[in-house]
């Protein structure tokens, strides 16, 4: 039931802003892929495997076919022609092995034509088509399972990271999390994995404050949790990092291995880790119409906005970049309840009134999107180190999730900023949680903002300041709104910044079957 | 300030200090006893287990309050003071825009054959490190990321154009001592190229010794585990030197 009373009409404005905002981008995405983008399509046609006599270590086999097939005739036709092309011609029985032979410099790329191509076409149609059907049967085993385990009893479902760097490990505090009552789990990624070019492969044991996100490593985990959600009686969920250089490849690894949500913001690459926009933005729509296919809950990453900027001064920010998530997953054929829209708790706690704020901005968030499983996020800015004031900050965090209706808890840790939580750390931090669900889980039944009290005041505040920010960045260009320095304080300019130089404009005849199938869906 | 001081818990020279911890021990009698036990050895006497509680099968969580037997002498507290203080961005930019009323520029990247960004990534991405922003969040410091593989001369050449005040370099692959060569042709070139008008060299990597600045020709090394604010503070305390002598 809506508290705020918010306007319908700047509600369609915002929206119709945000869909202006978008459109341009939209369209670049679409007459470009991107190394990443190909990379993920040979994947899903069934390349697997990693170069392991290369002198610079592992390289995946599909990077080598991917830089192969570039310098000998391009990209901008897509690898799936030259490369099933090759196939065919060397009578070849898979791409791993045309992979092998294209290493040993035994193939000679070329662009079909005639009826070379009408086979490539077919051949790789088929080829890509059988990785799409394992992301579906996947999709659909998902929903078995939910079925007979069963979700989680309760609104919000609770969140819970494990960062060991070693997957071994992980699966030991993954499983004890879940006993505890963890309703997801997310595997947080080794710092810097993000601007690696290619997807390291196999179980990895030695990863910095996180672990490499690896197509093995998400069917060890995913397999261990579905042991425990058998145990615990109800579907543990399994969260991973669909973004940096490699988010498309990544989207269909998880697709691949029934991840059930991943980390996917629409800016947050180009914002926070200089990665090229125009890049950004063709991997990120290649990547949500993969998770739209598997089903995945994605996750927005507003938070970060808020890490940077003040809180209060930036809670439009948060708004306005929703919007553009909502707007962007829709046209990648995201549903609502597969958006997993981000917003954090703050807010500086010596703020006058600094609780009523945060009421007021997360309540915007749950009118303004009330489909949508929003995730909230726990504060990180303001934990000093003082553990006891910690977990008290953490405490009224809970309170505002429960009171607001939020979907998805990320459960704050006392220890942020100091170390890795403890097990005990953990276990309180679920105490905490638990308490507040117990005592405060039915409040929003009886809370009623005053009409004209602040909170309400607030939000309407917030949702105006949205609007104005989106009819300057409708009227600037969104990139060169990027490029000036419009959010998160960075200027991102639309020709700069890491993975720029895998853009490629597609060709006339540009042919990509995992693109089409996907673009059918939607 | 008296010479020698204990914890204070309520009354002066009590000694009462609040503990927790978990012991992988079932939860129980003799669990609690063990954290007892344990309290007694780290100096707390008489020390009381005022709660526990299982975690799991396998673990039991205490928390103790008790006496600590040790005395402090302030005499012998001796302090390493970093030579210069651990600045807030905020202070960073305020004494930035004092010292030089410009942005101070920072040209960053790995050279060499090195593709391991993560460092240099970690001190420069907005993004940060441990919690902390990088480099690029700080309104004061203007900063140019070049990435991977920089060649020397491209490094150079980048720290001219950009007028760079401060070039950082990171080194993490080790292998036939090439962090270090690496870092010494560098520091050779850019003397060889702009002799006492060169920008302050800074270099970073997990293998480095911080004692090894005067070797490698760079005016700092930073090792594992360094954050961005300390590389940040670290800078602003080179720029006021550095004007310092110029005054």
């Amino acid at each position: 039931m809506a508290l705020l009373d918010l306007d319908p009409k700047v509600v369609a404005t915002a929206r119709g802003l945000a869909a202006r905002a978008a459109e341009p981008v939209v369209s670049i995405a679409k007459a470009h892929t991107t190394v990443a983008v190909e990379r993920a399509t040979l994947r899903l046609a069934g390349i697997t495997g990693a170069d392991s006599t290369h002198r610079a270590g592992d390289v995946p086999w599909v990077n080598r076919v991917i830089d192969t097939v570039r310098e000998q005739c391009g990209l901008e036709h897509g690898v799936v022609l030259p490369a099933f092309q090759a196939l065919k011609e060397h009578n070849l029985g898979s791409l791993t092995e045309l992979a092998e032979a294209t290493a040993a410099g035994q193939i000679q790329f070329k662009i079909p034509t005639g009826k070379e191509l009408t086979a490539a076409r077919k051949a790789a149609t088929s080829a890509v088509a059988k990785g799409l059907k394992t992301v579906d049967r996947n999709r659909v085993q998902r929903d078995k399972l939910v079925a007979k385990w069963g979700d989680p009893a309760q609104r919000p479902w609770i969140y819970l990271i494990v960062a060991t760097g070693d997957i071994d490990e992980d699966v030991v505090q993954a499983q004890n999390a879940a006993r505890a009552g963890a309703d997801i789990i997310a595997v947080i990624r080794s710092t810097g994995q993000s601007l690696l070019d290619y997807v390291p492969e196999g179980a990895t044991h030695h990863g910095f404050a996180g672990t490499y996100a690896t197509q093995e490593n998400f069917r060890i985990m995913r397999a261990a949790l579905d042991d425990v959600s058998k145990e615990v009686g109800r579907y543990v969920r399994l969260t991973n990092y669909a973004s940096g250089l490699c988010m498309p490849e990544i989207a269909v690894l998880a697709g691949l291995q029934r991840l059930d949500m991943m980390l996917n913001d629409s800016m947050y690459g180009i914002l926070f880790r200089d990665i090229n926009p125009i890049r950004t933005f063709v991997d990120q729509r290649f990547s949500r119409q993969v998770h739209a296919r598997a089903g995945i809950i994605i996750n927005t990453g507003e938070d970060n906005y808020l890490t940077t900027a003040d809180a209060v001064d930036a809670a439009h920010t948060v708004t306005v970049s929703q919007l553009l998530n909502e707007h962007f997953a829709h046209e990648a054929g995201l549903p609502d309840h597969l958006l997993g829209l981000g917003h954090a708790f703050e807010i500086n706690p010596r703020v006058p009134d600094s609780f009523r704020l945060e009421l007021a901005h997360a309540l915007l968030a749950r009118e303004l999107f009330p489909d949508a499983p929003l995730k909230w996020m726990p504060p990180t800015k303001h934990m000093t180190g003082d553990v006891f004031n910690g977990y008290l900050l953490d405490g009224f965090f809970n309170l505002a999730g429960v009171l607001t209706g939020q979907s998805i808890l990320l459960v704050g840790m006392m220890t942020e900023a100091v170390v890795t939580p403890f097990l005990s750390d953990r276990d309180l931090a679920l105490q905490n949680v638990r308490y507040v669900l117990n005592a405060a889980g039915s409040l929003a039944e009886d809370f009623r903002p005053a009409p004209d009290g602040l909170i309400v005041k607030r939000a309407h505040q917030v949702l105006g300041e949205a609007v104005d920010l989106l009819e300057r960045i409708v009227d600037d260009g969104l990139l060169n709104a990027i490029a000036d320095g419009t959010f998160g304080l960075m200027k991102r300019p639309a020709d700069k910044g890491k993975g720029a130089d895998g853009v490629i404009e597609k060709a006339e005849a540009y042919f990509n079957p995992a693109s089409d199938m996907l673009e059918a869906q939607a | 300030m008296s010479r020698y001081v204990r914890p204070y818990g309520d009354t002066t020279g009590d000694g009462m200090v609040q503990t927790s911890f978990t012991l992988p021990i079932p939860f129980g009698p003799k669990a609690d006893g063990a954290a007892q036990q344990l309290a007694n050895k780290m100096g707390m006497d008489p020390a009381m287990v005022v709660h526990s509680h299982p975690i799991g099968d396998d673990f039991t969580f205490f928390v103790v309050y008790g006496s600590v037997k040790h005395i402090v002498d302030m005499d012998d507290v001796k302090v390493v003071e970093r030579e210069y203080p651990l600045l807030t961005p905020s202070e960073v930019n305020t004494t930035l825009k004092k010292v030089l009323r410009r942005k101070l520029v920072v040209v960053g990247g790995c050279i060499g054959t090195d593709a391991h960004t993560v460092g240099i990534d970690a001190i420069l991405n907005i993004k940060g490190f441990a919690g902390e922003k990088g480099l690029e969040y700080y309104r004061e410091l203007k900063v140019v990321n070049l990435g991977a593989q920089v060649s020397v001369p491209e490094l150079v050449r980048s720290a001219r154009a950009e007028k760079a005040d401060a070039v950082l370099i990171s080194q993490v692959v080790t292998q036939r001592d090439a962090h270090i060569l690496n870092t010494q042709e560098m520091s050779a070139a850019f003397r060889e190229a702009m002799g006492d008008k060169r920008p302050l060299l800074v270099a970073g990597g997990p293998r480095f010794d911080p004692l090894m600045a005067g070797e490698l020709g760079v005016d700092r090394v930073f090792s594992r585990g360094t954050t961005p604010g300390e590389v940040a503070s670290y800078l602003v305390h080179a720029m006021q030197e550095k004007k310092g002598v110029a005054a």
